[in-house]
Formats: structure tokens, C-alpha cells, sequence
């Protein structure tokens, strides 16, 4: 079996003249749970319905579980949960019906459980698809994606317009799902907070680049933030320091944020003599802000025999 | 008395630091005895929402150090303080923390008083009723 659940290969889509995917090289590894994370229009269920193979690539290729995207057995197909943006039911059915229907497609179907989930998020079985509230119609999406007890779960966005209360259902049931051994739970996200506390690895999609792809630790780690003071008004920047993502001046005092700060860096920034450097702790959420929304010029993709870095900087 | 552990997100602490210093701190000050029993990596991940990967490394973590111990089929305790390192190596292992401590006070500019009131303050929130930071 491959260590990785998901491989993409250059994978490439474009709409007319719109390039939405560009050159994505994404490794899932099995047994992880995978934040995929990026602005709204980034590419992220692009690139899963590429995964999926309910979308071709323009060019490029995926595998998953092993097996091309393009061209899933059935069998496999069955080992993949999918919970599709916006929690999409089918709004005439009623929930029994619609597992009546649902389990049909697959060789294994956990009753018990779909039941079981449905009780979590508080939804009556009798009720029609489309009278759920937001909150029960993720629950009955999470419900049929998590029945077949899959292999792979690839969950788009499932937070989306939920509220605090099936907001934690949700992660809840996240969390249960990790007790099958060597499950692969991949979610796309803007909820930091869902990141911070589900995701071993993440990939930050920017606008159609692949920007970052560490585990969350790595990224933490990676992004750093300075405080220097001057006496007097702070000189340039040095053309020395790389990985600047953002750089605010007030009063005598430059507050730098940088990635992949190394010796170097840290010899540049002594070389603009400031007369104090202090470290600041920064939160996953401003990291995250600041490193989307940074200054990049170039972009430097982790080589697979490079530890992980996170790209970024002005060159 | 049970371990209470809660994590907080958005903040400057990563979560498995804030489970790590809350374990420590239970077991320095008391709040947990030798051979208490602490909630399994799937107990603790599934009543805190996290990944439980994040609860087994800092499990892992705490046992290489010393301050838990896993007891094969019957779970996690808090370690039975042995005299795992002689005097000598005591001395050494605080000498290295009290240099940094002290080389990090004084490259960031304090004062030795300022040091002294900060490591005063900290050992105050030990006690045992002191607020804990």
C-alpha cells in the first residue's frame, strides 16, 4: 500500500482562458487528517473533484488509494467518502429514503452508524431533504459519507454556514472517524480553529499555486515575527533578508514578518543595528493572514528531498 | 483527583504545548499523584476535539521525559518519580536552563531585578492556590 492516500501530478485545469489549478503536486499522506486551506476561488474543489475524477484536468494527473483519478474501479470508488460543497441532498427525498437509495451503491453500509450520526446532528429520519436545517442537512451528508466506513474521507468545505453547536458535531465526529486504523481524512477550511486542532499536515492553495505544503507544525514553526527598535527612524530594509511577508514601521520600530528565517537572516537583521530584537509569538491565525496575504515574488516549491519549507519571500 | 485539561485555539501557545504544560504543571504541583491514571490518547483527543496524533506525540513526549509512564494494557499514569538522574546530572541539566534563562533575560534588556521578579512570580503561581499563568 502507498504511504500517500492522494498524489497529484502537475495536475492542471483551466476554464476557457482562467487557469483555476495550476501544476499541483499534492501528497496526502495515508492515516493523516489534511487541512487543505486557501481564499475563496483558490482552486480547492477543483482540485478535489480532479481527485475525485468527476472533473478531468486539463492536464496533469492523480492517483488515489493507489489507483488512477481518471479511471476508478467501483470497488475503490466505494472505499471513498465524499461530503461535496454546500451539503447537496437530494431535497424531495426523506432522509430513510435517501439512505434507502444511498446504500445501495456500496458493498459495505454501516446502518448503525448512519443512524448514529444522524442522532448526533439531531435529524429525523422521516423528514424531507430539503425542510433539514443547514446543520441537519451536514449531518445527513456526513452521515452517507461515513457509513460505507471509508478509506479516504475527502470532505469540501463541510463547515461552511454551519452554526457554533453542529460546528463541534462536526469536528466531533471528525475525531471518531480516526478510530478506523489508517483512515485519510482530507477537509478544505477557513476555520483556522478547525486547523489548529484537526490537521497534521496542510496545503495552502493561493490562487491557483500551490503555495505551502508542511504539516502544521512545520508552518507554525516557519513563519516568525520580529519586533525591532531604533533610535531614531528605522533604515531599509536590507536586500539581504529574504523571506519578508510583511514588514509594519511605527514610530522607531519595524515589526517584520518572515518565513524560513535562517542564520543569514538573522545576521541581515543584526546588520541594520537596531538597538533591541525581540521574537514575538504569533497566532496560527496571523501567520496564516500575513503569509496570504504577504508580498511574494517568487515561489519555491518544497523539493521531496528538501525537508518541507514554506515559500515565500521577496527574492 | 482527575486531570482537567483544556486548550484553547487562536492563541500564541500551540495546542500539544498547552496540553504538555498543563500535565507538567498538574504533576508539580500535586494536582495529580504518582500513579494516577490519566485519560487514553483516544480519551483525551475525543473530549478536547483534537487530532489524536496531537495527543500521542505529546503522550510519547511526556514519557521520554520521565513524567508519564505507559503500563502495557492498562493505560497511561503519571510516572513514579525515580532517581533517574544522580545529583551531578541534576545540577547540569538546571545550570543549562538557568544560562539560557538568564542569557535570553539580558540580550532582551532586563534588569537583574526584573529577572528576579519574573522567576519569583512564576514560582509564587506554583504554589499550590497560586494562579496558575
Amino acid at each position: 500500500m502507498s504511504e500517500f492516500a492522494i498524489q497529484t501530478k502537475n495536475l492542471t485545469r483551466y476554464f476557457g482562458a482562467k487557469c483555476v489549478v495550476r501544476d499541483l503536486n499534492l501528497s496526502v499522506p495515508r492515516g493523516s487528517i489534511f487541512g487543505f486551506l486557501g481564499r475563496n476561488g483558490s482552486g480547492k474543489t477543483t482540485s478535489l473533484r480532479m481527485i475525485l475524477g468527476l472533473l478531468s484536468p486539463t492536464w496533469g494527473s492523480s492517483t488515489v488509494l493507489g489507483y488512477d483519478s481518471q479511471k476508478l474501479p467501483p470497488d475503490v470508488r466505494a472505499r471513498i467518502g465524499y461530503l461535496a460543497e454546500g451539503h447537496p441532498v437530494f431535497g424531495w427525498m426523506r432522509v430513510r429514503d435517501a439512505e434507502a437509495y444511498q446504500s445501495r451503491f456500496y458493498p459495505k453500509w454501516n446502518r448503525e452508524l448512519f443512524h448514529s450520526v444522524l442522532e448526533f446532528f439531531r435529524v429525523d429520519p422521516a423528514t424531507r431533504s430539503r425542510n433539514l436545517s443547514r446543520g441537519e442537512r451536514a449531518g445527513l451528508c456526513l452521515a452517507m459519507a461515513l457509513a460505507p466506513e471509508p478509506d479516504l474521507l475527502i470532505l469540501d468545505d463541510p463547515a461552511i454556514g454551519l452554526d457554533p453547536v453542529a460546528r463541534r458535531s462536526l469536528l466531533e465526529s471528525m475525531v471518531y472517524a480516526t478510530r478506523k486504523a489508517d483512515r485519510t481524512i482530507i477537509f478544505s477550511s477557513h476555520l483556522l480553529a478547525d486547523i489548529e486542532r484537526m490537521a497534521d499536515h496542510i496545503a495552502v492553495l493561493d490562487y491557483s499555486v500551490l503555495r505551502a505544503q508542511c504539516s502544521l507544525e512545520t508552518f507554525r514553526s516557519c513563519v516568525q515575527q520580529f519586533v525591532l527598535r531604533f533610535d531614531s527612524t528605522p533604515p531599509e530594509l536590507p536586500a539581504q533578508i529574504r523571506g519578508v511577508i510583511q514588514c509594519i514601521q511605527r514610530g522607531n520600530q519595524l515589526r517584520l514578518t518572515l518565513v524560513n528565517v535562517t542564520g543569514e537572516t538573522r545576521a541581515a537583521i543584526a546588520s541594520m543595528n537596531p538597538t533591541s530584537v525581540e521574537e514575538v509569538a504569533i497566532s496560527l491565525e496571523d501567520a496564516f493572514v500575513s503569509y496570504l496575504g504577504g508580498n511574494l515574488e517568487t515561489i519555491r516549491l518544497p523539493d521531496r528531498a528538501e525537508p518541507a519549507t514554506v515559500a515565500g519571500g521577496v527574492s | 483527583m482527575p486531570l482537567e485539561i483544556s486548550v484553547a485555539t487562536g492563541g500564541t501557545t500551540p495546542i500539544w504545548r498547552q496540553i504538555a504544560d498543563q500535565i507538567c504543571r498538574a504533576v508539580a504541583t500535586g494536582g495529580v499523584v504518582a500513579g494516577e491514571q490519566v485519560p487514553s490518547v483516544r480519551a483525551l483527543a475525543e473530549q478536547l476535539v483534537l487530532n489524536p496524533n496531537t495527543v500521542a506525540r505529546v503522550y510519547a513526549e511526556l514519557i521520554r521525559e520521565g513524567v508519564l509512564e505507559a503500563q502495557k494494557g492498562k493505560g497511561v499514569f503519571v510516572a513514579r518519580r525515580r532517581a533517574v538522574y544522580t545529583k551531578a546530572e541534576k545540577l547540569r541539566r538546571l545550570e543549562a536552563v538557568l544560562d539560557a534563562y538568564v542569557n535570553e533575560g539580558v540580550y532582551l534588556g532586563f534588569s537583574a531585578e526584573e529577572l528576579h521578579e519574573a522567576l519569583e512570580k512564576k514560582l509564587r503561581a506554583l504554589e499550590p492556590g497560586g494562579k496558575a499563568k
